[in-house]
């Protein structure tokens, strides 16, 4: 499968995708102009993705910060996940970035897929 | 020439640290963040309350926007053109302020929406909050529906806001966000 992977700007997040590799990550600054266009690849990878998925997937989410219409995406692609079987997130906050913990604890909320929390 | 020293002592007499006026974009908003971000570094603002400035912020200009695209198409740029953006640093708080045009057929139902955000406590702007993300869709113009209530979560202090009269079609939407500075 193809590898997804997009530089981080200073109002996109990096976003890296490789299957064989097993790493799956989303992290920096999510602030684009049109978010839905920006996360349409990303959602799209995670659905060819879950047809022949690894056992086990650790997704990791580490953002610095993210806008409300990115959050909206954010959830979207939680949604994507939450079907594949042994999936993981792994999301990152700042240890003093107490807001960026409770997104985390919220969108554990909102999908059924395990959450761990770690700090940077 | 008088303006010139009388919008300097204005902005100083209100300690306005950032004023911007003229075209919004997503470029222009990334410019003023940057902008914004330096001044909160140099000064050496804690990491926390610098975190929600930047984060009211952008839901504020982005907000403007995409509402300053609307109205152009409807009114020409000049329209667009009249939105206002400004931070003013006090020693106990910082305030994001915005000002823009809104269609006087969409005041009542704004003004409701934030009359109805400021009567809701921390909790109720959370469960606010994972109801609207939870059933909505991103709109045309790409907003989620959520930036208000992102800036109340993040304020913490109700939503300043009035809408002044500019002419027969178009009230000025002033908001007023302020984000307390602690220690």
């Amino acid at each position: 499968m193809e590898i997804l992977k997009l530089e981080g700007t200073e109002d996109t997040p990096k976003i890296m995708l490789d299957k064989k590799n097993g790493i799956f990550e989303i992290s920096g600054r999510s602030l684009p102009e049109d978010s839905a266009e920006f996360y349409r690849p990303v959602i799209e990878w995670i659905g060819e993705y879950g047809k022949d998925p690894n056992p086990s997937t650790e997704f990791t989410l580490k953002l610095e910060y993210f806008n409300t219409a990115s959050s909206k995406l954010i959830l979207d692609v939680l949604s994507a996940l939450e079907d594949i079987k042994n999936m993981k997130i792994v999301w990152y906050f700042h240890e003093d970035d107490e807001d960026m913990e409770e997104a985390g604890q919220e969108f554990s909320e909102l999908v059924e897929i395990p959450f761990e929390f770690k700090t940077y | 020439m008088n303006y010139i020293y009388d919008l300097h002592r204005a902005m100083m007499a209100q300690n306005l640290i950032i004023v911007y006026q003229g075209e919004f974009t997503q470029e222009t908003t990334k410019s003023i963040l940057a902008m914004a971000e330096r001044n909160l570094d140099s000064s050496g603002e804690e990491s926390g309350i610098k975190r929600k400035v930047f984060n009211v912020m952008v839901e504020s200009l982005q907000n403007i926007v995409k509402h300053s695209s609307e109205a152009s198409v409807a009114a020409g740029s000049l329209v667009s053109q009249s939105a206002i953006f400004m931070i003013g640093k006090q020693p106990d708080r910082y305030s994001i302020m915005t000002g823009n045009p809104i269609k006087k057929s969409v005041t009542a139902d704004l003004k409701r929406k934030l009359d109805d955000l400021n009567q809701l406590d921390k909790e109720g702007l959370k469960e606010m909050y994972k109801e609207i993300i939870k059933n909505t869709q991103i709109s045309e113009k790409g907003g989620a529906g959520l930036g208000f209530v992102d800036m109340a979560r993040k304020s913490g202090e109700k939503l300043e806001f009035d809408f002044p009269e500019m002419d027969a079609e178009y009230n000025f939407f002033c908001l007023k966000v302020n984000v307390a500075r602690e220690g």
